[in-house]
């Protein structure tokens, strides 16, 4: 492939992920996944594993897949495992000579069949080194269920399960930061993302992610009109919030090398981006204050552990 | 040829000779040695399976649906919790009619926790889909172990098997026990060639959908009918077993019990034990016989009522406590199959060995003791009771 990125050229490409599944409007996770998708090879195939998950019953209700390539789903807390023995049999067959050609093994789960339930599973073949990709589609609860909070839920948020109410102010702990603990588990590529303006850092993400030998890990933004709470039609300004806030910085981790993919002209405060989100609309009442204060300094900290990680 | 070998090694022999294309390993006494043998194998390079293993037994079962999805044979090894962790992808793997072979070496459930031989682990997994196959000794374990893929990898089968044996009684005890040639094995065995597979080029496949209301029912009646047609397939298998090995296996083994009238029904390395009794029990002019069953699942019904068909008598005895408040499994499962018989035996319960208890010739004597004293005052006592345990008074 061409090393300058063309959007037109890349949407030209036949699609992967198929119109006509059932995933809402406005959601991130189908643009996430045709986009990463998008960054295979044409020639080459792949073989999807997915976590249960909105997107599983999305995209592959009986008897429709939304997919043009194989695809696999077995459980809500095992897709690593699953995308493990997809590519061990890959590994077996290939000896025999019982299967050619290239295959890619991509796996997409959310941020509740990543960063809890499935957490095991994906340490498990991250540190077994298979050849394979692992997408984390992170809308920061477990939407599937009807947006209950998982340990990528930041602070303060409202979900069905961190209420709002006289002695409940939303969610109490910060968002587990499950970026650097893949970081942590010194594998050749690391990357956070997200389906942003012409999708070049996403698609660049996702073909080192795919084109990289052993295990691989992205973890993508991928916002929810129905759990965050905001008109489906912002979708792609609320990511480019997140990123200009630095709330979900855009970067990598290259075989141990930490690198900086953007850094906002101008840093914007975090209310800009929590402002247009339903879940957050408690944080803005009178008396709450406070509440700003803490998620600006924890972004803020955040942000300054990034600076120094890349040396930006 | 001839060879002394534990259960467990007598297993991993025979994983060996098939030298499957993936094995998902991962320990838990008393099937840890499975892999541990299989793992030398690897090294040794005698055979050139994909070893995965994994951070846990519902990784393992994972990594064998996927790669058994992906067009590849995959097994395991597993026991008591290791399986129960598994029970969640059991269900998945047999619905997603993925012929996979599982040794289950079988270990009381934790809790409390105990590492010692009795049948909880698997017959908590009988409603899974899964086909069971149950070992009396390591011969067995060896060769149900070899007939589980001609079995399960059938077209009109397609269904995943669990072979079974006794932790520790069976799979650490050394038998001389007799093995087929290599060769033999892979003849028999054949070529895993599924019409359809992950990794096919010519045709991608979705495996594992979200199955809505007016599909999903059509989809468990077909497993259902494929559990059905194991049953002849077993029989097949058998067969051609029996024409290489000299061998003779079927649903259930009938002891001594042409003319029997009082009768045991059992699971699994007791029957070595229940068979002294018999003997002795027939040296004295009783009648006495024998039903081992060897397969749980399909569960042999019609088949188990014509042998039984003849007794007095039958005490089914249950090495798992099912906690129905009526009885283990397997005498849920007799009961209910002698139920259309014209004339039927009396029937009670037994519940022996759990967590390794040991259970002894004369223990299976007192149990005849029982059918007798039935046959002879027609007063049947308590149906489901205990046998091996201390009395309340004896326990400090």
């Amino acid at each position: 492939m061409s090393t300058v990125y063309n959007l037109k050229r890349e949407v030209e490409k036949p699609v992967r992920l198929t119109g006509g599944h059932r995933l809402c409007a406005g959601c991130g996770a189908g643009v996430v996944v045709a986009g990463v998708l998008r960054a295979l090879d044409q020639e080459d195939r792949a073989v999807v594993v997915n976590a249960t998950s909105c997107l599983e019953v999305s995209t592959f209700m009986y008897p429709y897949t939304a997919y043009t390539d194989s695809y696999i789903h077995l459980a809500f807390e095992n897709a690593a495992a699953a995308c493990s023995g997809v590519e061990a049999a890959y590994n077996a067959l290939k000896r025999r000579s019982k299967v050619e050609g290239t295959v890619k093994f991509i796996t997409f789960a959310g941020d509740g069949g990543t960063y809890d339930i499935g957490f095991q599973s994906l340490s498990g073949a991250m540190e077994r080194g298979h050849d394979m990709v692992y997408v984390c589609y992170d809308n920061e609860a477990y939407m599937n269920t009807g947006i209950q909070r998982s340990s990528s839920t930041p602070l303060f948020a409202r979900t069905t399960t961190t209420p709002i109410g006289s002695a409940g102010q939303g969610k109490k702990q910060n968002k587990k930061d499950l970026t650097e603990i893949l970081v942590a588990h010194n594998i050749p590529y690391v990357a956070q993302t997200a389906p942003l303006g012409n999708f070049k850092d996403l698609h660049t993400k996702s073909y080192k992610a795919i084109y990289t030998e052993g295990p691989c890990f992205l973890n993508v933004l991928s916002p929810c009109p129905r759990g965050w709470d905001y008109p489906m039609a912002m979708l792609a300004e609320i990511t480019k919030l997140a990123v200009d806030t630095c709330v979900w910085p855009l970067y990598e981790v290259e075989e141990g090398v930490w690198r900086l993919s953007y850094i906002p002209k101008k840093k914007l405060p975090v209310e800009d981006f929590l402002r247009p989100q339903g879940r957050f609309s408690h944080m803005f009442k009178k008396g709450n204050e406070w509440m700003l204060e803490a998620a600006q300094q924890y972004v803020d900290q955040k942000w300054e552990r990034l600076l120094q990680h890349t040396g930006a | 040829m001839s060879k002394p070998l534990s259960g467990n090694e007598a297993v991993a022999y025979a994983m060996k000779q098939i030298n499957p294309d993936v094995m998902g390993a991962f320990p838990i006494t008393p099937s840890t040695e499975i892999p541990e043998y299989f793992a030398q194998y690897v090294a040794d390079g005698e055979v050139n399976t994909e070893y995965v293993t994994v951070e846990s037994e519902h990784s393992s079962m994972s990594v064998c649906i996927a790669a058994q999805a992906a067009g590849a044979r995959s097994v395991s090894a597993t026991s008591s919790c290791g399986l129960a962790l598994m029970y969640e992808l059991l269900y998945v793997a047999a619905s997603c009619r993925l012929p996979i072979t599982l040794a289950c070496v079988n270990r009381a459930l934790s809790g409390p926790i105990n590492i010692n031989a009795d049948h909880s682990d698997s017959m908590g997994a009988r409603d899974s889909g899964w086909i069971q196959i149950y070992a009396e000794n390591n011969q067995e374990a060896y060769d149900n172990f070899i007939m589980a893929m001609p079995i399960g990898e059938a077209p009109g089968v397609r269904l995943p098997v669990m072979t079974c044996m006794d932790g520790f009684i069976t799979s650490h005890a050394v038998e001389n026990i007799e093995l087929l040639e290599t060769d033999a094995v892979r003849k028999f065995i054949g070529e895993y060639n599924p019409d359809n597979y992950l990794l096919k080029k010519e045709n991608p496949l979705a495996v594992g959908p979200y199955d809505v209301s007016p599909y999903y029912m059509e989809h468990k009646m077909l497993q259902a009918e494929a559990m059905k047609a194991a049953k002849v397939r077993i029989l097949e298998v058998a067969a051609a077993f029996e024409n290489i090995s000299g061998r003779h296996y079927s649903l259930f083994e009938e002891y001594r019990m042409e003319d029997a009238q009082l009768a045991l029904v059992l699971i699994g390395s007791s029957a070595g034990t229940a068979k002294a009794a018999v003997d002795k029990l027939r040296e004295d002019g009783v009648k006495a016989g024998l039903i081992k069953i060897r397969i749980f699942r399909p569960f042999p019904g019609e088949e188990l009522a014509r042998a039984l068909a003849g007794t007095r008598a039958v005490a089914v005895m249950d090495k798992s406590e099912g906690f129905s408040a009526n009885g283990g499994p397997l005498f849920a499962e007799t009961r209910s199959a002698l139920y259309d018989l014209k004339e039927r035996p009396y029937l009670i319960n037994i519940v022996y060995g759990l967590g390794g208890r040991d259970i002894k010739v004369g223990d299976i004597e007192k149990v005849f003791d029982r059918l007798m004293d039935i046959t002879v005052t027609g007063e049947i006592g308590p149906v489901y009771s205990h046998i091996g345990q201390r009395s309340k008074e004896d326990i400090v």
